[in-house]
């Protein structure tokens, strides 16, 4: 080969790599407008006007006489700040309890011996595999029978513990090495202390990973509140949303 | 050892006590449950034992209409979200400029609430007295004839379906691949470019086998997640979703149990047993061809 | 293959600051030729590996050329530049067998290249013979020692027959016994395969003893190429003469004084030629000739016994180090007994250097009888 073949390779190399980068983006950019739109579309729809809003048979990208009335509207016609309200209260609760419940018990896993631990945590695992779906229906039972059916207590009782986080936790809990629970032990450190001040700072990056995705599951949490509340004072933002739209509410709020 | 055996007991105490009244014993109840026949809630009586509830389940043309279209909803959308989001990660790994944008929004439909979301769906591809909607509009732009893809044909409304499943699933997915791609050393691909490797063929031979474990884990939970499907239909078309014949099995359960036909928690059981038994079944199939292929 | 490396500069922004630059690979001018072994050596993170990367083309050089032969491969892709490269952690796909990881590179040849199924097999168990792990061909990288996957990494890199072969800290990752054993088994092969190499290495003694020529690297400049001999005996400043051999040299302050070394006031050695003034003082550790009325006296600290050498450790107050460490012959250690420990140097092994620049200063050692006496 001589060098211009060389060059010609080289040139053809620079030129594909070059396309296919435009390509790249083209794509990442299609799906992230894919993904935006809706977002977009939400947010335009909640600042026009309800007789701007039907008066439109071919729907506007964007709108010259943005109002805020149809959120004021949302929020005196319909308890939204009171959903608003319970959801976040819903959702620290939830959080927090569970924060309380499987901290120790991953703890009891990860560090202490007992008898009966691979028994006990075999039975944990399998567990997991468990749907839901199909508790559901007794916890319901349950629930209704103890009479927590619009209450908070309710709501929140069921999905206070997860064998995944716990599982997930007890797995971060032994990757910190034995000899620190060895030293703290030889200088008397009992195993509360060690817990708090040793592992929970350790694997604090966890812990928060943990609290986000719970925090957002209990965000977007809809099946089980609508089956427990059906007293709208309790009602979270997905259940009253949802409640607005299949009352019929005839004009636009932020959601639509 | 008594005495620490004790206090591990009191770490796991509220756990157990959690996860005995709301885990362990409802499952042994639900089976229960799903034999006792003309159970009333209200009276908590029954008049018999048997499997009289499963037929009627297995007989029920809702039950059956849930089935198909979970079914029809699972093999779409695992297959076609996974493969998709495999694609947009394959692109997220291979640039560097504004990548952590990329990834910022693509992240987002897993922190909104997709019942709010559901509804900017719906108004998008649905019809009104007003107006024919954002997508029908679009068809028709390019020649086609409109469709009504919330209260129309069958098709319509699956698609509308499916395309919304997959748009809520996608984050997560992207999420795992995207950190499994990232965890393959450099140096393998180093490696390949300097042997003049062709890109499908490092695809083939050296991405895909790394990243098959976590694959298999998408689609083994992707599965999972699809046959639970029901609050996404929920949020596209109300919640009486066998009226628009769009109900899931998950669905059919709640309906039993409480709603518009609701009431009924020995048939909601059977469903729910039912669809267990569909999932477990799917999950060792799933298992068992994962463990022949995935190679570590 | 001859390569010449023209100008070759690389430079990336800095992780730290914003804005700024870190020279990895600095006006690289040298020529590799044909059929040798070249030991690339720094210190770490002195751009070695960077520049290992612009010669196969993994990265692409802010300024400069690189020639494959007469040919200009500057912009040339990695996968068109036939060379083979040999990972520091070997890189092998951990999926596939041994037998498949060698196989990898010749199944990408396309076109007039293409090979035969039955071509390929030779060619792998060809490659495998070579590094003798013919016997390994059905394992998975992961039940194989380290010296093992190492071998298996050169097979990959040799099968497609490279123009060049690179090799980036190939031994790093082994014990220091198969360290030894590896390097002599690098350097057969490279002899049996002639292939151009180079290797990258931080340690001295590895590049050295298995290297036809040295690089000597510091902070992306180029401060000697040569042959490992050479380049010990005649490195060009301290930063060269201090990298190279085990003990490392000794240093001492110093000054020359009408054409005479002078070591804390005691006058050491004539150094004709070399102008008077402050110089940094290197002695090689075998530089010294441990006698009763020696030159040069220092405090004698023990005596550690080698075997074949003898060890004789001393202080110095105008030693730059904790410890002068001189090696003598097994025979002449009877003498090494007392407080003090006389020396007679060997002009040779007597190298001086400007304390400020760090340059050599060259003196004519031609009267060595004179100089002992």
């Amino acid at each position: 080969m001589n060098n211009t073949d060389y060059q010609k390779i080289a040139l053809g190399a620079a030129r594909r790599e070059r396309a296919g980068k435009i390509g790249l983006y083209v794509f990442l950019t299609l799906w992230a407008l894919m993904v935006l739109f809706p977002f977009y579309w939400m947010l335009l729809t909640s600042v026009k006007s309800y007789s701007a809003y039907n008066s439109e048979y071919v729907p506007k990208f964007f709108t010259l006489a943005p109002t805020l009335q149809n959120y004021v509207d949302a929020f005196t016609l319909v308890p939204l700040a009171r959903y608003f309200t319970n959801t976040i209260i819903f959702t620290l609760a939830t959080t927090a309890m569970m924060m309380l419940v499987i901290v120790p018990a991953a703890f009891a896993f990860a560090r202490l011996e007992f008898r009966g631990k691979n028994l006990l945590f075999t039975l944990f695992l399998s567990l997991m595999m468990i749907p839901s779906e199909l508790v559901v229906i007794t916890n319901f039972q349950t629930i209704t029978n103890w009479g927590m059916r619009n209450t908070f207590w309710g709501l929140i009782l069921p999905s206070v513990t997860s064998v995944f986080y716990i599982y997930l936790l007890k797995e971060n809990f032994e990757q910190i090495p034995d000899e620190l629970y060895k030293a703290a032990k030889v200088d008397g450190t009992s195993d509360l202390k060690y817990l708090l001040r040793v592992m929970i700072p350790i694997c604090r990056p966890t812990l928060i990973t943990i609290t986000i995705l719970k925090i957002i599951e209990c965000w977007n949490s809809y099946v089980w509140p609508r089956l427990i509340t059906d007293n709208e004072n309790y009602f979270l933002v997905s259940n009253g949303i949802q409640a607005i739209r299949e009352n019929g509410f005839g004009w636009s709020s932020p959601s639509r | 050892m008594i005495r620490r055996t004790s206090k591990a007991w009191l770490y796991l105490l509220p756990a157990l006590l959690f996860l005995g009244f709301f885990m362990v014993y409802p499952l042994f109840d639900v089976f229960v449950y799903s034999v006792e026949e003309g159970y009333n809630s209200a009276s908590q009586t029954y008049f018999g034992t048997g499997l009289y509830n499963y037929s009627y389940v297995l007989h029920d043309p809702y039950f059956l209409q849930a089935v198909k279209n979970t079914f029809i909803i699972v093999i779409i959308t695992v297959p076609l979200s996974t493969a998709f989001a495999l694609a947009i990660s394959l692109a997220l790994s291979s640039v560097k400029k504004l990548k952590e944008l990329y990834q910022t929004v693509f992240f987002l439909p897993y922190v909104t609430n997709t019942l709010a979301v559901g509804l900017v769906f719906m108004i998008l591809f649905k019809k009104t007295a007003y107006t024919d909607g954002m997508v029908n509009l679009l068809i028709q732009l390019f020649g086609g004839k409109s469709v009504d893809f919330i209260d129309g044909p069958y098709w319509a409304k699956m698609f509308v379906m499916c395309f919304y499943t997959i748009w809520v699933v996608m984050p997560f997915k992207i999420l795992i691949l995207t950190s499994a791609l990232a965890s393959v050393n450099q140096d393998y691909y180093n490696a390949a470019r300097v042997d003049a490797t062709p890109k499908w063929r490092i695809f083939t031979r050296i991405t895909l086998p790394m990243i098959s474990p976590m694959i298999f884990y998408l689609i083994i939970t992707g599965f999972i997640g699809a046959f639970k499907a029901y609050s996404d239909e929920v949020a596209l078309f109300g919640t009486d979703l066998n009226a628009a014949g769009m109900n899931t099995i998950v669905g059919y359960v709640y309906d039993m149990l409480y709603g518009n036909s609701g009431g009924y928690p020995s048939y909601a059981s059977a469903a729910a047993v039912l669809l267990f038994a569909i999932v477990l079944t799917i999950t060792c199939i799933n298992l068992l061809v994962s463990g022949r292929n995935v190679r570590t | 293959m001859r390569v010449v490396l023209q100008n070759l500069t690389k430079v990336f922004p800095s992780r730290q600051k914003k804005g700024e630059v870190v020279v990895a690979v600095d006006h690289f001018n040298f020529e590799i030729p044909d059929g040798k072994l070249i030991g690339l050596l720094g210190p770490s993170g002195c751009g070695k590996s960077t520049a290992l990367n612009l010669i196969c083309g993994l990265e692409t050089p802010t300024e400069g050329k690189i020639f494959f032969g007469d040919d200009d491969v500057t912009e040339l892709p990695p996968e068109n530049r036939g060379v083979g490269l040999v990972f520091q952690n070997y890189a092998l796909y951990p999926h596939l067998t041994v037998r498949q990881n060698i196989l990898f590179p010749l199944q990408n040849l396309r076109g007039s290249e293409k090979l035969s199924k039955q071509e390929m097999e030779e060619r792998a168990l060809q490659a495998a013979k070579l590094v003798q792990i013919e016997m390994l061909m059905e394992r998975k990288p992961s039940e194989l020692s380290g010296g093992q996957q190492q071998r298996v990494a050169i097979a990959r890199a040799l099968v497609k027959m490279p123009r060049v072969l690179l090799l980036d800290e190939p031994l790093s990752n082994l014990d220091a016994r198969l360290r030894l054993q590896t390097r002599e088994e690098i350097r057969r092969i490279q002899r049996e395969t002639e292939i151009t190499t180079v290797f990258v290495t931080h340690d001295q003694e590895e590049a050295m003893s298995i290297s036809d020529l040295i690089v000597v690297m510091k902070a992306g400049v180029v401060n000697q190429i040569g042959k490992p001999q050479e380049v010990y005996d005649n490195p060009v400043n301290l930063f060269v003469a201090r990298f190279l051999g085990t003990p490392s040299i000794n240093l001492f302050d110093g000054s020359v004084k009408a054409g005479k070394l002078f070591i804390g006031g005691e006058e050491v050695l004539s150094v004709p030629g070399a102008e008077d003034g402050e110089v940094t003082v290197g002695i090689r550790p075998e530089g010294f000739i441990l006698k009763k009325d020696g030159a040069f006296t220092c405090t004698l600290e023990r005596v550690e016994v080698m075997g074949r050498d003898t060890s004789v450790v001393c202080t110095h107050t105008s030693s730059l180090n904790d410890n002068i460490r001189a090696i003598i012959p097994a025979e002449d250690a009877a003498d090494a007994s007392g407080k003090q420990a006389r020396f007679d140097l060997k002009p040779a092994k007597v190298l001086l250097f400007n304390p400020k620049t760090e340059e050599r200063i060259l003196f004519s050692f031609g009267e060595k009888q004179e100089a002992k006496a």
